[in-house]
């Protein structure tokens, strides 16, 4: 049991000093200097690493809605590909066959993960632990088997191909080719996303998920309706990858069964542990972790790349087991703690 | 009627390996409340070290029992040295911790002896039985693999270590307190599983050649068929790995659509896991509030 | 008579926090010692320290071996015996499996223990292959009391016997525990809320508040202070 900062209430923190500096002014800093970081970065790097770069926020959008699951519902999943798949599948479909434009396939796809979340929580809720992994890896392992039979739509083996979409005509004079007009766009769709999900886990539908975690009878009692909120984060989870999904896919320009095997879970899974599941930065750190290690892996040694990002993912766990957000932020208190003035 | 029996007996065959290691994953959950993904992959390992034994001019049997005296002693070692450190830390991380064992013993096994499928030999002779439905080889498949049930109920039912295993597994600190090494528990447990993996392993690769991705499709069975029966009875991984193999089967010959055979017979097993969410063999636990 | 257990200086820590600013508690040996104080005074902190399940400095002497330095497993290997807080059922396992584990120290003899737990509780024997997670509270805590003694122990270390029971069982227990000290021959420390009845039966007795022991002496002193009937036992 730790003994709280004394001042950690925001009076108290408008108060204090740290390596004289208000705390109000260190966040103005922080998030001044991220603004202009991100925004940016684009027009300094390759359109490739503006692609990379936009991946590692698909990737955090997706690990947001498994974090919103995992960390604050407690229910493991190593099914979201199959999610992550319904978003992009809706998408590349609703584009290819349909001509939808590209920005108005998120809200169907969000509707339909939504939905296939809320259906697939009903009966997921009657399963813990290891059962309810059964459950969402039969749900990963069907998904390129269901996606390769139904080929009328998807396109079966061979899968879609898009068209990359342009930047608008009055804002090409500013640089942005399509790569680096995507990046903002998604860039757009991951604050937004970060916003709802503060929103969502800071108030009162986050304190009765976090009750549900820790103590399910005693929320039951307390007249939480464990079912619904339980199904109702299952659905908000599946929502969050599924936008991902259909973002990749328009990112991408391709959508095809071998891109939504199991490994596509189990990152999206490692991700969440490595970022740390009950925060809404690490889905940041793990979609970078999803991104780059693999290629580092690949770089460090072709013959068994996935033995060392098996030991990435070790290092991590070993180093940090409540992930590097979940790890920082008992580090940073002291930190703070230390500068302290007065 | 004569296919339909073969399907049954063929799968049945099957559902032997899955069982086999659906033991081994059930020993692991009931010593360490964990599932162990990197299971199959330690089996594939262990079974390279009896091929590299074989091959260096050893008996069969021989070879099988050091393969499985390094595979307990390996198991142990895994446990303390990688398991451990994350104990206490919330679930996901061992989760992952297994998941990396898995990628990385997948990975060096293929980077020390390569992908190339291998043969590898079987004790017992390859002779059909009861009108060609089965083969004698299947037999011992399911002999072995009815013999480490044996040994496993035995074990946890009947011996002081068995029951301590258990104590441990689900109330760590009750246990010290009755004068059990934890630790010691779990790295037994460990061991033991490694050592049953192993001989599922070495029974696998007569049938479905050795190569290092041997055990993906296994594992994913096993680790159904140990739900199915409930993961904390190996009763129960046994009769659940024998009607996931037989399911199996029968969906792959008798489903159009064959492609959906994966989906269709995980579909299968989660209905009966609807009506009963803890598996046919498995407890639920009381707990009063 | 030397006492069988003896604490000197002994902190404690809960996590990080120390919670037991150095104290000073001894058990005579074959007598009842209770620890008594209210919510937080770190009763329960204490027992954990001296069956090493949390860290502590300071020391403890068990019949002439230092505890502190040990592991839990080996103090209970010592004679040590332990009734946590919440009696610390295996609730997945049956009632004889629960008595079974605690006689695994002492294997030879376990089962002749068995029966003999059984004689001091029959409702124990009725419930043999009953769940333990079953049972009622009353039940669980008898169970907890007999897994302990199946160790055959030489202390008796009981966290809160009394906790959560109905007041007429809770007397039941407090007679078989009395019962047990004079039958067996161990020796007793004891916490508890429940002072009044404490009093009754232990031979010595210490007060706890917030980390220091604030009073100790004979049970019958204590229960005839007049600040404590008033603070502690209500008149």
């Amino acid at each position: 049991m730790e003994t709280p900062l004394p001042a950690m209430t925001p009076a108290g923190l408008a108060q204090d000093r740290y390596a004289g500096l208000s705390f109000t002014a260190w966040r103005w800093i922080g998030t001044l200097a991220l603004i202009t970081l991100v925004a940016v970065l684009p027009f300094r790097l390759s359109s490739y690493h503006v692609f990379e770069l936009t991946m590692v926020m698909i990737y955090a959008i997706a690990v947001l809605g498994l974090n919103i699951l995992t960390g604050y519902n407690g229910q493991i999943s190593l099914g979201h590909g199959a999610f992550f798949a319904a978003g992009a599948y809706t998408a590349a479909i609703l584009m290819h066959r349909y001509g939808v434009p590209y920005w108005a396939t998120l809200p169907p796809a969000a509707l339909i993960c939504f939905v296939l979340g809320v259906l697939f929580g009903l009966p997921a809720l009657r399963f813990e632990g290891p059962y309810l992994a059964l459950v969402t890896l039969a749900m990963a392992l069907a998904t390129p088997q269901l996606l390769k039979y139904f080929d009328t739509w998807t396109g079966g083996q061979q899968g879609i191909n898009l068209v990359k979409p342009m930047p608008p005509a009055a804002l090409v004079g500013l640089g942005l080719d399509r790569d680096r007009w995507l990046y903002f766009v998604v860039l757009v769709v991951l604050l937004l996303a970060i916003r709802i999900a503060i929103n969502l886990l800071h108030g009162r539908t986050g304190r009765a998920l976090v009750a549900i975690r820790d103590q399910p009878i005693a929320a039951a009692a307390m007249g939480i309706h464990t079912a619904l909120y339980k199904t109702l984060a299952f659905g908000t989870s599946t929502l969050f990858t599924g936008v991902a999904g259909a973002l990749a896919a328009i990112v991408v320009g391709y959508v095809s069964p071998e891109g939504y095997s199991l490994f596509l879970s189990v990152s999206f899974l490692v991700g969440s542990a490595v970022g740390g599941i009950a925060t809404i930065g690490g889905a940041v750190v793990g979609g970078m972790f999803i991104q780059f290690v693999p290629n580092l892996a690949n770089d460090i040694s072709d013959a068994a790349p996935w033995a060392i990002y098996g030991l990435a993912m070790l290092l991590f766990m070993y180093t940090m087991p409540r992930g590097v957000v979940g790890s920082l932020g008992p580090w940073l208190t002291r930190l703070m703690q230390k500068t302290r003035a007065g | 009627m004569h296919q339909f029996l073969q399907q049954i007996f063929s799968g049945f065959a099957a559902g032997a390996i899955y069982a086999s290691l659906a033991l081994a994953l059930v020993m692991i959950y009931r010593a360490t409340d964990l599932v162990n993904f990197a299971q199959g992959e330690m089996a594939m390992f262990s079974t390279y070290i009896a091929w590299t034994l074989v091959n260096a001019g050893l008996p069969f049997w021989g070879a099988f029992l050091m393969t499985i005296a390094i595979s307990f002693a390996g198991g142990m070692a895994i446990e303390r040295a990688l398991i451990r450190p994350v104990e206490n830390a919330p679930v996901l991380a061992a989760v992952v911790v297994t998941i990396a064992l898995l990628l990385i013993f997948n990975s060096t096994a293929g980077w020390i002896y390569s992908y190339t499928v291998q043969d590898f030999p079987s004790p017992f002779p390859d002779r059909p039985v009861f009108g060609a439905l089965m083969t004698t080889r299947d037999l011992g498949v399911i002999a072995v693999t009815l013999v480490m049930l044996l040994l496993l109920v035995v074990f946890f039912r009947f011996t002081a270590t068995g029951l301590a295993m258990r104590a441990a597994a689900q109330n760590p600190d009750s246990a010290r307190l009755c004068g059990i090494r934890v630790g010691r528990m779990l790295a037994i447990g460990w061991g033991l599983a490694a050592a049953i993996g192993a001989t599922a392993g070495i029974m696998v690769a007569p049938v479905l050649f050795l190569d290092p991705n041997m055990m993906g499709g296994v594992l994913i069975y096993a680790f159904a068929g140990a739900l199915l029966g409930g993961i904390t009875s190996p009763v129960g991984a046994v009769v659940g790995g024998l009607i996931v193999g037989m399911t199996e089967n029968l969906v792959g010959t008798y489903l159009i659509a064959s492609q959906l055979k994966l989906t269709v017979a995980f579909a299968l097993i989660i209905l009966v896991l609807v009506f009963r969410p803890n598996g046919l063999f498995g407890t639920a636990i009381v707990r009063r509030v | 008579m030397a006492p069988i257990l003896e604490l000197s200086g002994v902190k404690a820590f809960y996590g990080q926090s120390e919670v037991v600013h150095g104290i000073d508690v001894a058990v005579e040996e074959g007598g009842m010692t209770v620890l008594l104080g209210a919510n937080g005074a770190g009763k329960t902190t204490t027992l954990r320290a001296i069956c090493g399940l949390v860290k502590s400095e300071g020391k403890i002497l068990f019949a002439g071996e230092r505890l502190d330095r040990r592991t839990t497993e080996a103090i209970a290997g010592l004679g040590v015996a332990h009734v946590p807080e919440g009696r610390g059922t295996f609730v997945g396992l049956t009632v004889e499996e629960n008595l079974r584990l605690g006689g695994y120290t002492r294997l030879s003899a376990a089962r002749a223990n068995i029966q003999r737990m059984y004689g001091y509780f029959p409702i124990l024997a009725q419930r043999r292959r009953q769940q333990a997670g079953a049972l009622s509270g009353g039940e669980q805590q008898m169970l907890a009391i007999a897994r302990a003694l199946m160790m055959m122990p030489r202390l008796l270390v009981l966290d809160e016997p009394s906790f959560g029971l109905a007041p007429r069982i809770v007397e039941d227990i407090f007679a078989i525990i009395e019962r047990i000290r004079q039958e067996e021959k161990v020796s007793v420390l004891l916490v508890e809320q429940n002072a009044s009845l404490a009093l009754e039966l232990a031979d010595h007795a210490y007060l706890l508040e917030t980390g220091y022991i604030v009073t100790s002496g004979s049970a019958k002193a204590l229960a005839d202070d007049p600040q404590i009937r008033r603070s502690y036992l209500g008149y």
